[in-house]
């Protein structure tokens, strides 16, 4: 696995992200308030490092993640234990919660489907963390 | 000849560039040969080391190795434009964290102004940029440091090469290591000096860096002009070339430049990205070159109060171009798209990629540099094809079979297209 690199904040421009989504309650002050949420502004806090994955599989629905979401994935953090991250498996980008106990690296699936089984990472030159998934979009309508 | 007051160089240069953009979002690119080709002709823009090792070269076209290609399980992609340049703005803001004084001279390569930090250890500040835009990014790079940006590049040649070591960085501040560099460096790996230059100093024995150093000033002068005597007094560490003043890349070019007082509406921000693009038009076709695609960028500035906003647009030219109404029509559409409003930029460029000899491009029967002949053309093809049938006559720019095989090895749109997004399995 790489050399985890601290997160540095001053290495953070912001950018502004196309069709920026804008939500907010209605406010007799609105005529006061200069700007409005911006959920990029919430979601993405390192737009440069930060990158968005199309979810695909079932084995995360208890963890909230489902089938056809997109993901959040923010590679300048570095993964901890019990973060959900996107990792490199055998050549696959994979979406597991990751779970380090000492020297030894999992990868586990969060589902009441039992044919989903966690995996002991034993082969760390094909393993990676690609990213931290630091949140998830669910639409509702499209 | 003007001299620079002692600066800190460093030069970052992204290895392997478009093959790197490709293996970020499909691992199982890593460890085996890739291949990108130009749209156009079907040549070799960028190789892996893999695919290096087999000795394909740079610009090779595809048909000469098809059999190495199959034999070797050779990965080849058609040029993915968009990726690529997403892919370098976010190398570039993650750069610009580190100092506010960049320069960006081509898609993957930016100079970067370092004086300043000389109170700390260079080269560790140089690992930390590198592990940094790798993590953030992606993409692998090397740097170079040095007091000139002829010796900043000669450093990064030097990381690239692991001429001292593996480490991926490389500092020549320290004068033992600069001298060992300069003397296994052939001349004609140096900086501006190109094949004919280092032929005709071949035959004067000048054959290293170190021997170009050497060499008296103004003989560089009467042989290779003012630019040659630049590059003595620079590999000498005598700064001739401050950021924003450099001689255009071979792979790349990009004209940028930082406005004299903040740009806050779009008609001036329009006629600068115009004339950059007018600019680079005129570097290519200086060169016999026509671009695949064009990247436009505009920033505010790092040391002014008040928001800060970045952002770059890639527009792909097809076929490649080196048409200048063609480019001021791509740069304007990309600026558009950037621009906001009430933001006060300080800087904008235009970087054109993906350089092809314009002798090699497909050309375009619809080519809008000359719009009357264009019109004819058309005029006749609707004659002809009303006589003889329908598509009896179409533009060579909509024959869906030549261009669909092309396309079928093009990686999706991963960072720019929602549809296009990379698959995590759950």
């Amino acid at each position: 696995m790489e050399t985890p690199v601290p997160v540095l904040m001053t290495s953070c421009p912001v950018v502004a992200v196309e069709a920026v989504v804008s939500a907010g309650f209605p406010s007799p002050a609105a005529d006061y308030v200069e700007g409005r949420i911006d959920l990029a502004e919430v979601l993405v806090p390192h737009p440069s490092a930060t990158f968005t994955l199309r979810v695909a599989g079932h084995s995360m629905t208890r963890a909230g993640i489902h089938d056809g979401d997109l993901a959040i994935v923010d590679r300048s953090l570095t993964a901890r234990h019990d973060d959900v991250v996107v990792a490199v498996l055998d050549g696959e980008l994979v979406c597991k919660r990751l779970l380090i106990r000492g020297r030894r690296i999992y990868l586990i699936p969060e589902t009441d489907d039992p044919s989903y089984r966690p995996t002991e990472v034993t082969d760390r030159s094909g393993f990676e963390v690609w990213g931290v998934v630091t949140s998830t979009v669910r639409l509702h309508r499209r | 000849m003007a001299m620079v007051p002692p600066r800190v160089y460093g030069l970052v240069d992204c290895n392997n560039f478009y093959v790197s953009c490709e293996r970020v979002f499909d691992p199982r690119l890593e460890g085996v040969p890739v291949g990108v080709l130009s749209n156009n002709d079907g040549c070799f823009v960028a190789r892996s080391a893999e695919l290096k090792a087999l000795g394909v070269k740079m610009g090779q076209p595809l048909f000469e190795v098809r059999d190495l290609v199959r034999q070797h399980r050779v990965r080849v992609l058609s040029s993915n434009y968009s990726l690529y340049g997403d892919l370098s703005a976010r190398v570039t803001d993650c750069l610009r964290g580190f100092t506010p004084r960049l320069e960006v001279y081509s898609i993957d390569e930016s100079f970067l102004d370092l004086s300043g930090f000389e109170g700390r250890d260079l080269l560790a500040y140089a690992a930390e940029i590198r592990a940094t835009v790798r993590r953030w990014t992606g993409i692998p790079t090397c740097v170079g440091i040095a007091v000139t940006k002829t010796l900043a590049k000669l450093a990064n040649h030097a990381a690239k090469k692991t001429l001292l070591d593996d480490s991926g960085v490389c500092d020549l501040g320290g004068e033992s290591e600069r001298e060992h560099v300069l003397r296994v460096v052939p001349v004609e790996d140096v900086w501006g000096i190109g094949r004919r230059s280092a032929e005709k100093l071949g035959m004067l024995g000048v054959k290293t860096a170190a021997d170009l150093r050497d060499m008296e000033p103004r003989r560089a002068r009467q042989m290779l002009t003012v630019v040659g005597e630049r590059i003595v007094y620079e590999l000498r560490g005598l700064s001739c070339l401050p950021l924003d003043q450099a001689p255009a890349p071979r792979k790349t070019t990009a004209v940028t430049r930082s406005f004299g007082t903040p740009v806050t509406e779009w008609e001036p921000m329009r006629e600068a990205v115009a004339a950059y693009a007018t600019r680079a038009g005129e570097k290519l076709r200086a060169e016999g070159l026509a671009a695949e695609a064009l990247q436009v960028f505009m920033h505010t500035s790092p040391f002014r109060p008040g928001p800060a906003y970045s952002n770059a647009a890639t527009v792909e030219l097809r076929p490649a171009t080196d048409d200048t109404f063609a480019l001021i029509a791509a740069a304007t559409a990309g600026a558009r798209k950037i621009w906001r409003d009430g933001v006060q930029f300080s800087k904008a460029g235009v970087i054109l990629t993906g350089l092809v000899p314009v002798s090699k491009v497909q050309p375009d029967l619809l080519a809008a540099a000359d719009r009357a002949r264009g019109a004819r053309l058309m005029a006749a093809m609707d004659a002809i094809n009303s006589r003889m049938g329908r598509d009896t006559l179409v533009p060579a720019a909509t024959i869906g079979r030549a261009w669909r095989m092309r396309q079928e090895s093009r990686s999706p749109s991963y960072t720019t297209e929602l549809d296009d997004v990379p698959v995590v399995r759950a």
